[in-house]
């Protein structure tokens, strides 16, 4: 949506007592992060929409039982924010480790090891074994693009590629199939990624894949990533390399 | 349509149900169909015809009356009797002794009359009565006179304040109040605005929604219109199951109906309102019963909930207001207003006002879908209305909600029935499905079930439906095979916390409640299948390992 430059409303609110002040109509996550606070977040990429799935980001919220997710949740006047309850601990921590167990996330033997948001999220909040059984998933690899590769079972299903694709690139390439514990990130009709028409090879989908399962041929991970949407897309329009 | 036309229309199909002196009405609703019930229908048109009393005898294909364990029912008025299991030949014998010789055939008789008598029928109160395809049988029992009251006599606050008195919450489970609900849609700004009713009833064993699209139809779009005109709608939606063909064929010829009529389309009752509704056909996903998948869907996208909010009252279909009522909830609007906020404040509960359809099912001798006051207690609706359990069996547990709905056990069965009661003891109001279990039903095993219902279920969006149910499943299941240990209990407990607390929408909200409820009441059973390797209802351990009961 087109957004209209008007001159918003300030509002005043208190983020893990802190006092802030942000415009109406921002979610919790933006203004947590102008003001230097941290929220972790996985699912979440700044420049495209929101998609709330993941539940890390999650905060409370002063008068209410429930938990929001921060990264969809816009900010009133007044409210109190915590952020860093014991309760979201334990919550972020279970989220982390239900995606680690959902398909055969091994550090050791995958493309992103050390610049991974999950395996960085997961030290962070002291993951140090998993309480669930781990699930032993066997999609197929998908070479068959020139530069890219894609590893389904190293997906956690965040829907950035689908988002940037969409948004950004405005393709629309990527998208899920299925549901549930079955949904899998898909190119054009499910076809293999060297096969999907409408592809235009841009890289933006392993740029900010979260994890090691879109990523560039022959690259160090570590080189071809780009969490924060904004800076990378700024970077490549002063390279001009993009399209 | 003038409204002189809909009285007089009223006036001469009301002289005409006079005329007759006996109406016999056969339930056609997908329920008695598989019975053969269109072929009972002929036999008893056959049969009037035959002994030459079609002058004083109508035959009426009809919805649901609501027994369903009697199937095909033949429901004969004056005096509602009701026949069981009515075959065409039976039909005959029926027609000569009942009509022609004037001596009901008490052989084929329902004789269960406790079946009927505590319930209250509002929003099925046409059910088995008229016939849903003649838009004239419902305008010939008062239908459509609700809307020309409103769009002629009251203003859109006017409705919104009736509906508001009457103290109505949303059917659909959340138990909202409808009133404020409309209120926060008529005062939105936006422009158009979009009325929608839900009809994605997709719980395993519910059924409620889908008799009354079948057997009154016009009930749900005559509230539809007035929900319209109400909170300055001019395009409705019905979301309904494809799984439904009965429910969608059914609404299709309705709409048509009512728009031959002039009831749907522009200037309605020569007023400046217009209204008219198309249907959307949902793809089979029990999680597009969600409100905000529900929009996903109409809008032609993948049926996934969103965080709310915006609620769609404020940023709904197409980023516009939007209002969605589940059809049971707008079935009841035309009684409100004809009847009055007060008469209706009056039946129920303080607080949970009017009545719940519920589709009684499981170990239970008179299986059915029932429509009784809130405030009942859930020893009633199974041991009067449904007569208990089958002979020789001990009620074990009753399921209130679907298949995210808790299990509650004997201990709790004068709990009464309202949104506040379940919830606190662990169910929820739901969709209205009622499953009763008996002692040949192990509660570990019917939770598993219950959960991975749930995991084929979840949309896949958020982490902990999607993941933690799946897991979640996974020790239940464990536990059926002898495998887990006491530890896995508090596991299970803290995973459950998660999943409630942490997930998106209603689905993953709800999904543990079989199994925090069983764990909470049968806490036993989990023990003795973890320590002993017992299942006392024999269930369990089928591939070795364990001993069965029995």
């Amino acid at each position: 949506m087109a957004e209209v430059w008007e001159a918003s409303k300030m509002i005043e609110l208190t983020i893990d007592g802190k006092k802030v002040t942000a415009k109406e109509g921002d979610t919790i996550l933006k203004v947590a992060r102008e003001n230097n606070i941290y929220i972790p977040a996985l699912c979440y990429l700044e420049g495209v929409s929101s998609f709330g799935g993941c539940r890390v980001c999650l905060v409370e919220i002063k008068g209410s039982p429930r938990v929001f997710a921060s990264c969809v949740t816009p900010v009133a006047e007044g409210m109190e924010i915590i952020t860093n309850s014991e309760r979201l601990k334990r919550y972020r921590k279970w989220a982390v480790e239900l995606l680690l167990s959902e398909r055969p996330h091994v550090c050791s033997v995958c493309v992103a090891n050390g610049s991974c948001e999950l395996q960085q999220l997961a030290t962070d909040l002291g993951v140090d074994h998993l309480r669930v059984e781990r699930e032993w998933t066997n999609y197929e690899l998908d070479l068959t693009h020139e530069r890219f590769a894609y590893d389904p079972n190293r997906c956690i299903l965040c829907t950035r590629c689908i988002r940037i694709c969409d948004e950004i690139e405005g393709v629309h390439t990527i998208d899920l199939m299925l549901r549930g514990k079955n949904s899998k990130v898909i190119f054009d009709l499910n076809d293999k990624w060297g096969f999907a028409e409408s592809c235009t090879s841009c890289g933006k989908c392993s740029a900010v894949c979260p994890v090691g399962a879109l990523y560039v041929k022959g690259k160090p991970h570590s080189e071809s990533k780009r969490k924060e949407l904004a800076s990378f897309v700024t970077s490549r329009r002063s390279e001009k390399t993009i399209g | 349509m003038k409204p002189d036309e809909l009285r007089s229309l009223a006036q001469k199909e009301a002289e005409a149900r006079k005329s007759y002196r006996y109406r016999i009405n056969v339930c056609c609703s997908s329920g008695c169909m598989p019975f053969g019930a269109l072929k009972v229908l002929s036999a008893f048109k056959d049969a009037v015809k035959e002994f030459g009393v079609e002058g004083e005898c109508y035959v009426a294909r009809t919805g649901c009356i609501g027994t369903c364990s009697i199937a095909p029912a033949v429901l004969i008025e004056p005096g509602d009797y009701l026949y069981q299991n009515v075959t065409p030949d039976r039909a005959k014998e029926i027609v000569k002794e009942h009509i022609v010789n004037g001596r009901p055939v008490k052989s084929m008789l329902y004789g269960n009359e406790a079946y009927f008598k505590k319930q209250l029928r509002i929003v099925l109160r046409n059910a088995g009565k008229i016939d849903p395809l003649r838009i004239e049988d419902y305008i010939a029992v008062g239908g459509y006179y609700a809307l020309l009251k409103a769009l002629t006599r009251m203003t859109p606050e006017g409705v919104i304040e009736e509906v508001a008195l009457s103290g109505l919450k949303g059917r659909g489970g959340a138990g909202f109040l409808t009133g404020l609900k409309w209120r926060y849609v008529a005062r939105a700004t936006g422009s158009p605005k979009y009325v929608i009713a839900n009809l994605d009833e997709g719980d395993p064993g519910v059924f409620a929604n889908r008799t009354l699209a079948e057997a009154d139809p016009h009930a749900i779009i005559e509230g539809m219109a007035i929900a319209a005109y109400a909170v300055g709608a001019s395009k409705g939606y019905i979301y309904v199951r494809s799984e439904y063909p009965l429910a969608v064929e059914t609404l299709k010829k309705a709409i048509e109906a009512a728009r031959s009529m002039g009831l749907l389309g522009e200037k309605i009752f020569e007023t400046a309102f217009s209204f008219d509704i198309e249907l959307r056909l949902g793809a089979g996903a029990f999680v597009a019963g969600e409100e905000t998948a529900i929009l996903a869907s109409i809008e032609g996208r993948r049926a996934m909930p969103r965080p709310r909010p915006p609620y769609p009252a404020q940023s709904g279909l197409w980023g516009k207001p939007t209002l969605i009522n589940n059809v049971e909830t707008l079935a009841n609007i035309p009684v409100i207003l004809l009847k009055g906020s007060e008469w209706f404040a009056s039946i129920g509960a303080k607080n949970c006002t009017g009545t719940k359809c519920f589709s009684l099912t499981g170990k239970v001798n008179n299986p059915g879908l029932i429509e009784v006051p809130m405030g009942i207690t859930l020893r009633e609706v199974v041991f009067e209305i449904g007569g208990g359990v089958p002979p020789g069996r001990r009620f074990k547990a009753v399921q209130v909600g679907g298949p995210s709905g808790g299990f509650l056990p004997e201990q709790l069965l004068d709990l009464p029935i309202d949104y506040e009661s379940l919830t606190k003891a662990g169910a929820i109001m739901g969709s209205g499905g009622i499953v009763v279990l008996d002692d040949t039903s192990c509660m570990v095993d019917t939770a598993k079930f219950f959960t991975e219902f749930c995991v084929d279920e979840s949309c896949g969006k958020c982490v902990p439906c999607r993941v933690g149910l799946y897991k979640l499943y996974k020790i239940l299941d464990g536990f059926t095979r002898g495998e887990g240990s006491l530890e896995d209990l508090q596991k299970v407990e803290e995973l459950c916390e998660f999943i409630k607390e942490a997930s998106l929408c209603g689905l993953g909200q709800t999904a543990p409640n079989p199994t925090l409820t069983t764990l909470r009441y049968f806490r036993d059973e989990y023990v003795a299948h973890i320590l002993e390797k017992k299942c006392s209802a024999g269930k369990c351990f089928k591939n070795g390992g364990g001993v069965g009961g029995e």
